[in-house]
This record gives structure tokens, C-alpha cells and sequence, in this order.
């Protein structure tokens, strides 16, 4: 056997497999400098602007010195925990539909692809929709409507997640479940969804991360505030649109403000990101 | 002597079963006998396991899947349309091949089925809790434990804890499909003298694709073939004295 062995072949295979690794390898690490880039310029610039001020002073009026977040911050977190409490029980719910009830039919079928296209809708544009039917409509931006149109791009975000996860749940428990004779809401609440529950979890996490972050649905909708506020009726201060707004003024203390509520989201969401994986490592624990 | 004349839980009459177009069962004919062990034997895809899940209805949680002629359980047609299946499927229990406990502890997991059905108080639930492990022979591997996930345990004890979970509901009828395929041969032996046990209080219908065990646990056997009941009889009969060519066949080991 070891006769007919043509070496050639070997050798060309094993330098294609060098040239297949390094390319990966190359590509690998392109990718990552620019995100350790991107996270140096941050921690740098946010690092060196974050003080307590920032916690407990409110945005600052023009002209004026120091000042902090203290309300968009507050203003994020409201926003933002609305959006979780109403995104959370739809999302979940309709998951379970398509997951449990719906599977193929016409109904799960076009919810499906209805939520797949507005998983990648431009954010923009859901943030235009709530202005025409909530702000213009009811005459003021709110943070009501800020939550609502997050509340539409975390909908899809939770649906998809807790579908595609009680589908990983294997068909034997489902059965086993049903041949006690339980009814199939008793099945997919107390037993698949419970064996789903890491993931599930998991994608509300990513979709937490995935709102906290976004400027464009907010910006036509809580738009922004300059006092404290804690009435939803009324615009509000957020975090992204403060950023948006002082980061390109020619105030120096409001850019350094901006760069500290960079730092803050992106921690946010760091922790988050850090969160969802340790839920998800513990999966297979029951 | 009527009286003391075997009864049948289970009746199979004219018995054809289809995924979709497909004809899985053609035509199957068969007495469930009480407080029997009844086994399926033949070789993968002989419509054995699909046989198990009509008398249950299983296949009805599938669109696509049905079943023509009738299923006698006491007398009563289960394929008739008004039949509730949740109802159906608390008398007739099932077990299958891989060990499916319930991702919530060893306790709940028993007492899930029992509180679909049941309003206990706690100190009633937990004799149930306790005779159910008890029946399914793993109480004293568990008694400490039973706050732990039920996935905690090793294979073989799961399987006994989802035995343990079908008969906490007090079933007439346990539908057991390869219930020892996954497990070692020691877990394998406690099973099988388990089904000895259960027999004394349930009918019991195995799936298997080892014929030793049928020999073992069976009192009667039924050898299928392409969706056909070759051969039903007595187990001895079937395993000494087979009727059949293709039965012998498959018996001794010339065929599948």
C-alpha cells in the first residue's frame, strides 16, 4: 500500500492547507484590530472623562461648564426597562406560538417572514413609523413613543430567538410530556420552555444589548431633554441621542460628555454580551 | 367460566396506518391482553414502534399521519373522533428510547403528570411521590435527592425515574418503546425485572429490537414485517414452535 503512495499530492494538499490557515489567519486579525482599535480610542477618550459628576449633574445648557448624564442616563434606563417589560411577555409568547402551535402553517409561515424582514429593517425606519402614527399624531415627542418604536425592533429579536431555541429542544421531551396526558399549553410553558429557558434568556439579553444602543428610533421620538425628567408623557434624555447630539458640538465639556456615554453604553452592552454567553454556556443545566 | 376468561385491554381490528401516502401499518390484528406482557419484535422499519404510537395516538400530535380501522381500549374505539387525548394518553402511558426526564427536579418530575389530573395535598403528593419511585425500584437510589434535577441522574436511573413518572399517573395501559436500547446491561437487567413487577398491576406493550429480552419479559409476542403481523402467539410458541417460515427466520437469526 505504502508503495503507491503518490508524495505530491501529499505535499501540495499540505501547502494548500498552510496557505488556507494563514488567509483565515489574516482575515482573523484584521478583523480584530479594528475592534481592539475601536475599543482603545474609546476607553482612552471615556476613561479620561468619566468622574462622579456624571452620575449625579444633569446635561448642561449650553455655555456653561461641567455638568453630567445623571438624566439620560436615568432616561435610558426607563426607556429602555419599559421596552424590556413590554418585549419581553410578546416576544416570548409569540415565539412559542410559532414554535409549538403554529409550525408550518400560513400564519406561522408569514409571521415568519414578516418578523425575519423586520429584524432587518433599518432602524430609521421604525423610528420615522412611531413619529407619524404617536408624535405627530398626539402632538409631542415622548418617552412613551421612544419605548414603542424600541419595543418594535426588540419584538422580532426575542420572537426569533425563543423559536429557534425551543426548536433545539428535542421532540422526545415534547412527547414525553404530551404521553402523561398534558394538554399542549401545560407542554411548551412547563416543559419546553423551561428546557429552553438559558437561551431564551439569552436572547433577551442580546436584544437588550442590541436597543440599548440604538440612536435613530429615538432621536424622532424621546428626542432629548436637558432637565431631569421622569414623566414618560414628555421627551426625554437618553444616552445615544446625547451622544449623538454633544458629540459633534463645539463645547469641550459636552464632547467629553458624549465620550463618557459611549463608554457607558458599550460597557452596557459588553456586560450584557458577557451575561448572555455565561446563560448560554449553562444550557445543558437544567 | 367466563368470568375467569383473560380480558383484553386492548383490541386492534383491521388496523392500516399511513404517513401521508406511505402505508406503515397494513391491516394489523391483535389482542392486548391484561396484566400481560405483550412484545413487538421485527426487524428497523417493520412498523413495530409505529404499531406502539397508534395505541396512544402519538401520531396525532403530526399532521400528515392516520390511522384507519379500529383500536378497542375496554370496548371503547380511540380513533373515534370525540376521543380526548389528553384523557387517553393519562390511562395509556408511554416510555420511550431515550430517557426524557422533565428538566425540573426528581420530585416534580413525578409529580407533574399526577398534577395535571389531581388536586393533592402535599403530604398525600408525597406518598404518591414515594410509591410511584417505589414501583419503578429507584426510591432508595433517590430518597436523599429528590430536590436534584432529574437530569442529574445517570442514564439507567432515568430511565426508571420516566417509568417511575408514567406510572405515578395510575395508567391501565404502559406502552414501553425500546425502553432499554440506551442503557447498559446491568440498568437493562433492573428494567426488565421491573416489567415483571409492573405486569402484576399494568398491561404492558414493549417495543424491542432484542429478541433474548422478549424472551425474557414476554408472555405474548407478536413479529412484524413491512408493516404486517407475520406472526402473534404465545411467546413460547413464537420463539419454539413458530408457525411461520419468515417467523423461524427471523428467530434464529437467518434473516434481519
Amino acid at each position: 500500500m505504502t508503495n503507491n503512495m503518490d508524495l505530491n499530492i501529499y505535499r501540495r494538499r499540505r501547502l494548500a492547507n498552510f496557505w488556507g490557515l494563514l488567509t483565515s489567519m489574516l482575515a482573523m486579525a484584521i478583523g480584530l484590530a479594528v475592534l481592539f482599535w475601536i475599543l482603545f480610542v474609546l476607553f482612552s477618550n471615556g476613561f479620561a472623562s468619566l468622574d462622579w459628576n456624571m452620575f449625579t449633574k444633569d446635561t448642561p445648557a449650553p455655555g456653561t461648564e461641567g455638568g453630567g448624564l445623571r438624566n439620560a442616563i436615568v432616561g435610558s434606563l426607563m426607556i429602555v426597562g419599559l421596552t424590556v417589560l413590554v418585549a419581553t411577555p410578546v416576544g416570548i409568547l409569540a415565539g412559542i406560538y410559532m414554535a409549538e402551535y403554529g409550525d408550518t402553517s400560513f400564519t406561522a409561515n408569514t409571521t415568519r417572514f414578516v418578523t425575519d424582514i423586520m429584524l432587518s429593517a433599518p432602524s430609521i425606519v421604525i423610528g420615522l413609523f412611531v413619529y407619524a402614527i404617536a408624535v405627530a399624531t398626539l402632538g409631542t415627542f415622548s418617552g412613551y413613543a421612544g419605548s414603542l418604536a424600541l419595543t418594535l425592533i426588540a419584538i422580532p429579536v426575542v420572537m426569533r430567538t425563543t423559536e429557534n431555541m425551543l426548536r433545539l429542544v428535542p421532540g422526545s421531551l415534547r412527547e414525553a410530556a404530551f404521553a402523561l396526558g398534558a394538554p399542549r399549553w401545560k407542554v411548551s410553558l412547563s416543559v419546553t420552555l423551561r428546557a429552553a429557558k438559558n437561551g431564551v434568556i439569552t436572547g433577551l439579553l442580546l436584544a437588550v444589548a442590541r436597543i440599548s444602543g440604538e440612536t435613530a428610533p429615538l432621536l424622532f421620538t424621546a428626542l432629548n431633554n436637558q432637565f431631569f425628567n421622569s414623566d414618560m408623557g414628555s421627551p426625554m434624555a437618553n444616552l445615544p441621542v446625547v451622544i449623538f447630539q454633544y458629540a459633534m458640538s463645539p463645547y469641550d465639556n459636552w464632547i467629553r460628555l458624549a465620550w463618557g456615554g459611549a463608554l457607558l453604553v458599550t460597557m452596557a452592552v459588553l456586560l450584557l454580551n458577557i451575561m448572555a454567553r455565561i446563560f448560554f454556556r449553562n444550557k445543558e443545566v437544567g | 367460566m367466563a368470568d375467569t376468561a383473560p380480558k383484553n385491554a386492548i383490541e386492534v381490528k383491521n388496523l392500516d396506518f399511513y404517513y401521508g401516502k406511505f402505508q406503515g401499518l397494513k391491516k394489523i390484528n391483535l389482542n392486548i391482553q391484561e396484566n400481560a406482557v405483550t412484545a413487538f419484535i421485527g426487524p428497523s422499519g417493520c412498523g413495530k414502534s409505529t404499531l406502539l404510537r397508534t395505541l396512544n395516538r402519538m401520531y396525532s400530535l403530526y399532521p400528515g399521519q392516520h390511522a384507519e380501522g379500529e383500536i378497542l381500549f375496554y370496548g371503547r374505539n380511540i380513533l373515534d373522533k370525540s376521543q380526548d387525548l389528553n384523557l387517553l394518553r393519562a390511562q395509556i402511558g408511554m416510555v420511550f428510547q431515550k430517557p426524557t426526564p422533565f428538566p425540573m427536579s426528581i420530585y416534580d418530575n413525578i409529580a407533574f403528570g399526577i398534577r395535571l389530573y389531581e388536586n393533592l395535598a402535599r403530604s398525600e403528593m408525597d406518598d404518591r411521590v414515594e410509591s410511584a419511585l417505589q414501583k419503578a425500584a429507584i426510591w432508595n437510589e433517590v430518597k436523599d435527592k429528590l430536590g436534584q434535577s432529574g437530569l442529574s441522574l445517570s442514564g439507567g436511573q432515568q430511565q426508571r425515574l420516566c417509568i417511575a413518572r408514567t406510572v405515578a399517573v395510575r395508567p391501565k395501559v404502559i406502552l414501553l418503546d425500546e425502553p432499554t436500547s440506551a442503557l447498559d446491561p446491568i440498568s437493562t437487567s433492573k428494567v426488565e425485572e421491573l416489567i415483571n413487577e409492573l405486569k402484576k398491576e399494568y398491561t404492558v406493550a414493549i417495543v424491542t429490537h432484542n429478541m433474548q429480552q422478549a424472551a425474557r419479559v414476554s408472555d405474548f409476542t407478536a413479529y412484524m414485517y413491512l408493516g404486517d403481523m407475520v406472526e402473534f402467539g404465545v411467546t413460547e410458541q413464537i420463539f419454539f414452535k413458530p408457525q411461520r417460515k419468515e417467523t423461524e427466520d427471523y428467530i434464529t437469526g437467518r434473516f434481519g
